[in-house]
């Protein structure tokens, strides 16, 4: 017989199946993420605590194999107690591997599942999305440095001192000035302890009082040899966005509808504060008029009115031009509404998105929630739809979309703010 | 005699001493025939390596192996589950992987149990020995593992991920159960056609020419009969059919498809001999350790430490027992060779009853050598389980019919039911009762060339629908065109669905 030792490489021969697994679990594990994420509740998503399950489709084994529900089958087991010919027996819920055969091993229903922590979850919920055109930056002057190493000071405080640099320093000027070394004085007073030759002794002696008196009048470490590591402040260039949300909170948006509404900004608010460290977000609610507000009011306060969407066009760039200054910051719209506008103010509203706010926003998004009782198919489009059809965009930084339910909002979503390569 | 080893270290002249001394027993003892042993050492993680390559020392990659070596790993980390003490390939020579961390005790077991138990069976029994050929799977594994990651190279993972993936739902209807017919060299075809010709000339009567003539047969039927021929109809082997005759694959498509059918092929003598193969390499190591006990070459202590091995591992739990999950093909296996044995030097009257060919004849290991030879365990447990075990074991026998309400039982282990049972037991290890009986019946060349499958129902037991949907949806994907599955049985037609292939990345460009 032969012994073969295959220890010595383990060569982790199932490597590549671990990896092709691994890739096809997180396949497989981000796309039940997306499907799970159309039903689940947003606002639940932010606050949950726990673990998420989510089945492990696709990645069953299917094959051919006998129904256990259907026909007739036989089984011998052992350990019979009392049991005698005629009796009856209640049927298990799950069959226990009632006897073995020879049948292959097929994964049935795939107990396979995956278990996600809330921030895993929400990490692969939100993988892949950013905003877009993210270009301006600024030096402020208030902003953030950070501290970068720049070689070595004569000067400096003492926790700071590099020993290396110094005792190298110690050594160069030690050897250029010829210092004697301890164990040199070692050798030559041995010689003088074990000399018998008087002649050799006296100069030995000699040699010996010369070599202390120059060890002594030569320091060590000078204080000039200490060297201190030198640190320098670099400005770091801070990218700054801010976003507008602007919702229509007139009548004509139905309760439903500025439920699909929020349930859009929420989303957005949520993505903009996991990966974005500096963003301003700005809500704007208008119905006639526009006015500012506080994250609260925006999401759960009711109102009322009529609509007007240039006013909050105006209310915008004001608030540009008094906190947000164009070259600086990176603006964003994302406005939602139901279409439905005043006549006579689409023109305006054409004029003002032309010339004041397209030209010094990154990015526009538009998403407009259809009224449930009318359906996509009729041929109706709402005013505002027109009104922004007709635009001329020639520089793709501003994008349309329609939402009916919510189901449609994460993809929509995700359309609008895809990670562009 | 002096001692093998003590202790628990082991080193290579150790295991090189107790391979002899197994030789030397197992000669004396049992007379096996064996192919020369290889034995590798190997690691744990190794080990769980070699489980989720269906522990083929080479194979090409998968990530469903991953998926199962995921598993594997987890139940062992968290002390769910021991690994197996061995595994071994039937090939030739006979490769046996050990863990380092056996002790010099396990070690011997090991060697015991199977580079001589489950080797002589892989040598000796019909079939493995008409449906493998040992001394080339390894070179075969070799070349299909470089190929699939060769093709990977080629048209990209997945693509190639794509095919296997269907070739594997397909895997375990994919194997010829029968020896197929040899196809007739030119040279026989045109002797049996002259020879036809001969007979016909030298026995025509005018007698015949006035019987009216018989039902026409219709053109349909005819054309039925020539697709059956020109396909080789009706077709056991799925992938077999789908290589040969799917229109729209790659060549080197169909050579994927034939490695995972080839490696469906080498390991289908294995499902039908679990028990005996098992029990065969139980009651070698059993005899074998026995025999270095007895002759003073291994000490108490380890004694001891075997028989604790062996115990668990025949451990059969009761039906109501928490830890049940089925037969245990390893006690049923020891139990049956134990029994046989007991048949053949001490049998009760009962016995000389119901074997009379083997009871009282002495030389036990003679009758277990032909037995594991020239039997699969449908076979083997149908002649061979006794009314003795079947009491030892207080065996009962359950009708499950799924339309009742209740489960019945049939029999137990008293006069009238014996027989019955071990049939009933029997049925469940015959592979043609286990598996579904699919078949490709018929396609549809001239229309829109659906494939037929055709599901031979028996006892009334259908297919498990989301099973079997994903399944015939790669079978449509691999044919390229729709696929219906027909489930039925002698009374009436259960079942009928059809699938339409879908988009993927087969497809030739």
């Amino acid at each position: 017989m032969n012994i073969i030792d295959r220890r010595l490489n383990p060569g982790g021969k199932s490597l590549g199946n671990r990896q092709k697994f691994i890739r096809r679990a997180k396949e497989a594990i981000k796309a039940a993420v997306r499907k799970d994420a159309r039903t689940r509740d947003i606002k639940e998503m932010d606050t949950y605590n726990g673990n998420i399950v989510i089945p492990g489709d696709g990645l069953g084994r299917p094959s051919f194999q006998h129904d256990r529900k259907s026909g007739r089958d036989d089984y011998v087991l052992p350990g019979n107690r009392d049991f005698t010919p005629g009796d009856e027996v209640h049927r298990p819920s799950e069959d226990p591997g009632s006897g073995s055969g020879g049948s292959a091993d097929g994964d049935g229903v795939d107990p396979f599942q995956f278990v996600l922590s809330r921030e895993e979850y929400l990490n692969l919920f939100l993988e892949d999305l950013e905003l877009p055109n993210l270009v301006k930056q600024r030096l402020s002057v208030i902003n953030s440095f950070i501290r970068r190493r720049a070689g070595y000071s004569v000067d400096g405080s003492p926790a700071n001192m590099s020993l290396a640099k110094t005792m190298r320093n110690s050594l160069m000027r030690r050897i250029a000035l010829g210092r004697p070394k301890a164990e040199e004085i070692a050798n030559v007073e041995n010689v003088v302890e074990e000399a018998t030759d008087p002649v050799e002794k006296a100069y030995a002696d000699h040699h010996l009082g010369h070599m202390r008196r120059r060890m002594a009048r030569i320091p060590y470490i000078d204080p000039m040899d200490v060297r201190y590591r030198r640190f320098e402040e670099v400005p770091q260039p801070k990218t700054q966005a801010v976003v507008f949300c602007l919702m229509d909170v007139s009548g004509s948006m139905g309760k439903g509808m500025k439920d699909l509404a929020k349930r859009f900004y929420t989303l957005l608010y949520l993505f903009l504060n996991r990966y974005y460290e500096n963003v301003d977000i700005v809500f704007i609610r208008h119905t006639q008029d526009a006015e500012e507000v506080d994250e609260d009011t925006f999401f759960h306060s009711a109102q009322t009115g009529g609509t007007i969407v240039s006013s909050a066009f105006d209310l915008m760039t004001k608030i540009v031009q008094e906190r947000y200054d164009a070259s600086s910051w990176n603006i964003y719209v994302a406005q939602a509404s139901d279409g439905d506008n005043y006549s006579h103010d689409n023109e305006r509203v054409v004029r003002l998105l032309r010339e004041k706010v397209l030209p010094i926003t990154q990015y526009f998004a538009y998403l407009e929630i259809l009224n449930p009782y009318m359906t996509m198919s009729m041929a109706r489009k709402s005013d505002l739809w027109n009104a922004y059809a007709g635009m001329n965009n020639p520089t793709e930084t501003f994008a349309m979309r329609q939402v009916a339910e919510p189901r449609d909002i994460y993809p929509v979503f995700r359309e609008l703010f895809e990670r562009k390569e | 005699m002096t001692l093998l080893y003590k202790g628990y270290d082991w080193d290579y002249d150790t295991l090189s001493r107790i391979q002899d001394a197994c030789q030397e027993a197992s000669d004396r003892e049992l007379g096996l025939s064996t192919y020369p042993t290889r034995l590798e050492i190997i690691t744990s993680e190794q080990m769980l390596d070699a489980y989720s390559s269906v522990g083929m020392p080479i194979l090409y990659k998968h990530w469903s192996f991953g998926k199962d070596f995921t598993q594997h790993e987890l139940v062992y980390r968290k002390g769910m589950g021991g690994l197996a003490y061995e595994i071994v390939i039937n090939s030739d020579p006979c490769i046996a992987y050990i863990m380092e961390e056996n002790s010099a005790t396990m070690q011997a077991l090991v060697i015991a149990h199977a580079a001589f138990g489950h080797n002589h069976f892989f040598k000796n029994n019909y079939l493995f020995k008409q449906w493998t050929d040992a001394s080339t799977i390894i070179d075969y594994l070799e070349f299909a593992s470089k190929y699939v990651a060769s093709c990977e190279e080629k048209y990209g993972e997945a693509a190639v991920e794509a095919i296997l993936d269907a070739a594997h739902a397909l895997q375990f209807s994919s194997v010829f159960r029968f020896p197929r017919k040899q196809k007739r060299s030119l040279k026989e075809e045109e002797e049996r056609n002259r020879n036809r010709l001969k007979h016909q000339e030298s026995s025509y009567n005018e007698l015949w020419s006035t019987i009216p003539g018989g039902t026409a047969s219709k053109s349909a039927d005819k054309e039925y009969m020539r697709r059956m021929a020109m396909l080789d109809l009706p077709q056991e082997n799925i992938l077999y059919f789908v290589e040969k005759f799917a229109p729209r694959l790659h060549t080197w498509q169909r050579e994927v498809i034939r490695i995972v059918r080839q490696v469906a092929q080498y390991f289908y003598p294995q499902g039908q001999t679990k028990v005996m193969n098992e029990g065969c390499a139980t009651y070698v190591h059993y005899r074998i350790m026995t025999r270095l006990h007895q002759d003073g070459k291994i000490d108490d202590g380890a004694f001891l430490e075997f028989l604790k091995s062996h115990t668990g591992v025949v451990l059969q739990p009761r039906f109501n027992d928490h830890r049940y999950s089925g037969i245990n093909p390893y006690a049923l296996g020891f139990d049956m060779c134990r029994d046989i044995e007991r048949i053949c030097t001490e049998p009760t009257n009962e016995d000389r009853e119901w074997f009379p060919d083997i009871a009282g004849r002495g030389g036990a290991e003679d009758v277990l050598k032909d037995v594991w030879a020239n039997y699969r365990d449908e076979s083997f447990v149908s002649q061979f389980l006794s009314p003795h075990l079947m009491r030892q074991w207080r065996m009962f026998h359950i009708k499950d019919d799924r339309k009742h309400p209740n489960m019945v039982i049939e029999s137990i282990h008293n006069e009238r039911g014996y027989r019955n049972m071990r049939s009933a037991l029997a049925r469940r290890y015959d592979v043609s009762w286990a598996t579904p009986d699919i078949q490709v019946t018929d396609v549809d060349l001239v229309g829109s060339r659906t494939l037929e499958l055709t599901h031979h129902v028996k006892n009334g037991r259908c297919l498990e629908p989301k099973n079997a949907a994903s399944t015939v949806q790669h079978l449509a994907d691999l044919w390229g065109y729709p696929v219906s599955l027909v489930e039925k049985d002698d009374s009436m037609s259960h079942r009928h669905s059809a699938v339409e292939p879908r988009k993927v990345a087969f497809e030739r460009d």
